[in-house]
């Protein structure tokens, strides 16, 4: 979230799509109840009438995977009417860029589309430069080679006839969402989009973000309070494991992971490192060189030293090019490619998109340690449907674990909010914390590498302060993350001992003085104490900062890009939106401010808000995306309709599509004529592994379903109730029918499409009659910048079970 | 009278079910035996382990759904028939304890087959037979709760609002405040149920026969 959990309830207009909000994060509606008492408008846009719809103001039915063609068709809304905010438009954008003249976009492609190799070569996405290398802007936004008209000629494709005949939402629904949600464009409106698992899980994932930043941007949303765009994750500490280097991409603090080809760190830094020339730009991502050489301290200690590039070449560095997503690594388990997997925390056999293709990955593996809570799909695939454990040959291992209450350590929520927990009670038998499990494992390694390891400097000069007298200690390594100095330096006219923790990353260096795990988290856990177990419930603002409470990064900052709450002379949009503001004494009060710098109006002092960017503008053009600057609305993989109505480009050009024996697929298909999707439930978490287990959950949720509309109910002859099998080009599932007016059929193109929902929290293991997972339906192709799968549409065939 | 009173607003209800489930938690229920028989609502019905239960109903009304939730358990009547009718029977059966919580005792064990007496006299439709040990059960306002300073489990658990639990004043207030918002929202089918009856009052935004059967009488 660019904004947090509290802030929900400053909005005057709270969008809820992709997610159903009221029902997988019931507390939130805490928050947009709040909203709603203050006169907030709720909108709800789903393809079901869920629990989050039950109480919207306004609720609108959509396809599965049109969500581009919805968002698309608001910003033509938003841009033909005038709903902008203008001067926010001008001032905070790169709407007045001029784009290179050779960018082109006709018939879904954008300019340097490879056919073969279905990739683009971006080098025409790019603006025009004047004289001292800043982009050329026209302020007047009407130069007809600018960021914002060629945006408007873009979007003015999605009229509301053609988006309505491809998203099946009526005509009269549509205008209603958009005129409502475009009443923000005003300086005293503001509104919010909570959105989860159903924008991202699509072939066009990130661009379904994208185009929600671009309204949010032209209504001058971003930056304020009730608004922001706001990803509401799916675990608990999803945002914190992301921030923590999860992804293969991504060192901790969103640094790019080295590869093959980057050989020392000045060519990483020269590569990874951008530049600015413009004066009113902080170009923040400067810094970097300074937070890989602090995370790379914290790697290896004192083994880094500035002879040995601070240890840069031990750092493990992919081929460029080559991936390891989820999707790629179980892509090479089936493929034999992997030979030993540990499952840690998850359920692959559940979770995993192509569920067939994932649990038959497993059998080509020699050992799997999994660790988990309780047994599961994954731990006991070898014994599960279809397969003979007499011919499989992986071993497994199965280690129990603490959970959540078994351990101390933090937990970041999706508002960024770092909070320290404490341990409850001791884990029961042999079940141990991951850091304990992991600290046992790693004296094994270091062990094993010692005597005879291949490249064993990486391993023998990891730094290993943080396990103390063999147990896993959580204050060292949240220390270590915040970071220390290395040495007795004196930065910024203070003078700090080696050993004392970094006060914040504006302190950290290049050149390995300093340490830091993961720079965004640097002022986490100070001299002055651990910061995220603090618990103050001043609110100065009475805007629901809270920031006395736990610790958010960056620096507590507690609302993202809020300098752009304010107006150029630094005074906030609003009055009841005071986050926010310069005074008279020169000094900004209320959240830490996205840098310090004086208002705009300053042009001497000033940097723009937008920090993060090269040019300190948010970019309504973004060239950053693997299939455009700009959303395009493509079909999803399986889709019921052979013509994307937008243009002859079917699917994102740009998809990752694997080509193994499991991965069939089967658009426009009459065997498979049912648009499905999947979706989560209150009662279960995740996979069902913690969930299954507990009867009090289990009773409220036993088994698998599957909501159909009471008009294919007919067409099948399905009673609610009965059984029922639901097949696609990948596996089968049997489920229970839940015929409900809930869910309606869609016009797409003047033809009636029928669309179905299942839970995907259920698993063969436990309880015994309680169905199988749905994603042996789901298809394994992603998105290209994510390699997200697109679990949230595909197509299925329904019917009645025989004998049942 | 006064004592203590709930404001049960089903407008604001989201059915998370986290009072459902956390009854069970405070009073120590089993999980019970189910299978999905085409409605989210499990437990089907109250029973020995389920005190309070969320029942969901829906409709179609001119080409659009709506859903009602409504979080299910005793009233506690402040003149309770249940009582009335059990005092014929046995002396103490049910009673009605100083915080204005109706209780089930262990007494009613020795109703014998005058329990369904007792189990048709409810308005309700709430009192449920424990076939293991003969007694009647049901929700018993968390009266340990409310003598140790704590407002009952459901209450403490619901995250938007609906259960809401305090004194008269405080509840008659809240109650009609949240009335006027629910007419100007929902029109005049907005409607408190029998609040001069009940400790457990309702605010429904249609008819209650919508929410449940035995949502009045």
């Amino acid at each position: 979230m660019t904004n947090h959990w509290i802030d929900i309830r400053n909005s005057d207009c709270i969008l809820i799509m992709g997610s159903n909000a009221a029902a997988n994060h019931p507390i939130s509606f805490k928050w947009v109840r709040w909203a709603m008492e203050n006169g907030a408008t709720l909108i709800s846009v789903d393809p079901r009438f869920n629990r989050t719809a039950s109480q919207a103001d306004i609720y609108a039915r959509i396809r599965p995977g049109t969500d581009i063609a919805f968002l698309g068709g608001m910003i033509n809304h938003i841009v033909s009417n005038k709903k902008y905010f203008e001067e926010y438009v001008a001032h905070y954008t790169n709407a007045s860029f001029i784009v290179n003249h050779e960018f082109t976009f006709q018939d879904g492609l954008f300019s340097g589309y490879d056919h073969e190799k279905h990739r683009y070569d971006k080098s025409t996405w790019t603006f025009v430069k004047d004289e001292n290398g800043l982009p050329k802007r026209d302020p007047s936004l009407k130069d007809p080679q600018c960021v914002f008209q060629l945006m408007k000629e873009h979007f003015s494709r999605y009229t509301p006839e053609k988006v309505s005949s491809t998203t099946g939402t009526p005509v009269e629904d549509l205008m209603k969402v958009w005129e409502t949600y475009s009443s923000t464009g005003k300086r005293m409106r503001t509104g919010t989009i909570m959105y989860a698992m159903g924008w991202t899980q699509h072939t066009v994932g990130v661009q379904n973000i994208r185009a929600m930043s671009i309204i949010q941007l032209l209504l001058g949303n971003m930056g304020m309070p009730g608004g922001g765009v706001n990803a509401l994750r799916g675990e608990s500490n999803v945002q914190g494991s992301t921030d923590h280097g999860l992804l293969f991409h991504i060192l901790p603090g969103y640094l790019g992971t080295p590869v093959a080809s980057v050989t020392n760190l000045a060519a990483y830094n020269e590569k990874n490192t951008p530049k600015s020339q413009d004066p009113l730009s902080a170009n923040w991502w400067q810094n970097k060189p300074k937070y890989i050489a602090s995370y790379l301290k914290a790697m290896f200690g004192d083994a880094a030293k500035p002879e040995n590039d601070l240890g840069y070449e031990w750092m493990p560095k992919p081929e460029d090019g080559k991936n390891y997503s989820w999707l790629d690594l179980f892509d090479n388990m089936y493929q034999g490619e992997i030979t030993g997997f540990f499952s840690w925390g998850q359920n692959p056999a559940v979770s995993g998109a192509n569920a067939n293709k994932v649990r038959r990955a497993m059998t080509r593996l020699d050992w799997m340690v999994t660790v988990n809570l309780f047994d599961n799909e994954t731990s006991s695939f070898w014994k599960g449907p279809g397969m003979d454990p007499g011919k499989i040959k992986t071993e497994v291992f199965l280690l129990p674990c603490a959970a959540s209450m078994e351990k101390d350590g933090s937990i970041t929520n999706s508002g960024r909010w770092m909070q320290w927990r404490y341990k409850a009670s001791e884990p029961p038998g042999e079940a141990r914390s991951d850091g304990d499990i992991m600290v046992a494992l790693w004296k094994r390694i270091r062990e094993a590498y010692g005597k005879d390891g291949v490249v064993p400097e990486p391993i023998l000069n990891f730094r290993w302060d943080f396990a103390q007298e063999g147990q896993y200690n959580s204050h060292a390594i949240a220390k270590l993350i915040n970071g220390y100095f290395e040495k007795d330096v004196t930065v910024n006219g203070m003078t700090y001992k080696k050993g004392d923790l970094v006060p914040s990353f504006a302190f950290l260096q290049p050149d390995g003085s300093t340490s830091s795990g993961c720079w965004l988290y640097c002022n986490s856990y100070t001299e002055e104490g651990n910061m995220a177990a603090r618990r103050e419930k001043a609110d100065p603002t009475a805007m629901g900062l809270y920031s006395g409470w736990a610790w958010s990064w960056p620096v507590n900052r507690r609302i993202l890009y809020n300098r752009a709450s304010v107006d150029l002379e630094g005074q906030p949009w609003s009055f009841d939106k005071d986050i926010l503001r310069w005074t008279a004494e020169n000094a900004w009060v209320g959240d830490v401010p996205d840098g310090g710098w004086p208002p705009m109006a300053d042009k001497k002092r000033t940097k723009r808000p937008f920090i993060m960017k090269p040019d300190g503008l948010a970019s309504i053009f973004g060239p950053g995306l693997a299939e455009g600057p700009f959303p395009e609305h493509y079909e999803p993989l399986e889709s019921p309709i052979y013509q994307n109505p937008f243009s002859s480009q079917r699917i994102n050009p740009a998809a990752v599509i694997y080509t193994t024996k499991a991965d069939t697929w089967s658009s426009n298909d009459r065997r498979y004529p049912f648009v499905a999707t999947t979706h989560r439930v209150t009662e279960h978490w995740q996979t069902g592994v913690m969930s299954r287990w507990l009867p009090w959950l289990l009773e409220t949720q036993p088994e698998l379903f599957v909501e159909i509309s009471r008009e294919l109910g007919e067409l099948k002859g399905i009673k609610n109730g009965d059984r029922v099998v639901v097949s696609s080009p990948r596996g089968q599932v049997d489920a229970v029918a839940l015929v409900t007016p809930r869910i309606a059929p869609l016009n797409i193109q003047g033809k009636v499409v029928h669309l179905v929902s299942l839970p995907w929290c259920y698993g063969w293991v436990h309880p015994k009659n309680s169905g199988d997972a749905a994603n042996l339906l789901t298809p394994s192709t992603g998105d290209p910048n994510t390699r997200i799968p697109e679990t949230k549409a595909f197509m299925v065939d329904v019917s009645k079970k025989e004998g049942a | 009278m006064s004592g203590n009173y709930f404001l049960i607003d089903t407008t604001r209800c989201t059915a998370c079910r986290g009072c459902q489930v956390a009854c069970k938690q405070w009073h120590k229920l089993p999980g019970v035996a189910t299978r999905q028989w085409g409605s989210p609502q499990n437990p089907p019905d109250l029973d020995a382990s389920t005190y309070r239960l969320v029942r969901f109903r829906e409709y179609k009304r001119q080409a659009k759904a709506i859903r009602y939730f409504f979080s299910d358990a005793c009233r506690h009547c402040l003149e309770p028939p249940c009582r009335e009718e059990a005092k014929t029977f046995v002396k103490g059966a049910i009673i009605v304890d100083s915080t204005g919580a109706v209780l089930f005792t262990k007494k009613t064990k020795e109703l014998g087959k005058n329990a369904q007496r007792i189990i048709d006299a409810c308005p309700y439709n709430i009192p449920r037979l424990d076939q293991k040990t003969g007694a009647l059960v049901k929700c018993d306002m968390c009266f340990d709760r409310i003598d140790a300073g704590l407002e009952p489990i459901c209450a403490k658990t619901c995250p938007t609002g609906a259960i809401n639990f305090g004194d008269q004043a405080s509840i008659m207030k809240l109650a009609n405040m949240r009335l006027d918002k629910a007419k100007s929202k929902f029109g005049d089918q907005a409607r408190l149920i029998n609040p001069d009856e009940v400790r457990a009052i309702y605010l429904v935004a249609a008819d209650p026969e919508k929410y449940y059967e035995h949502a009045t009488y």
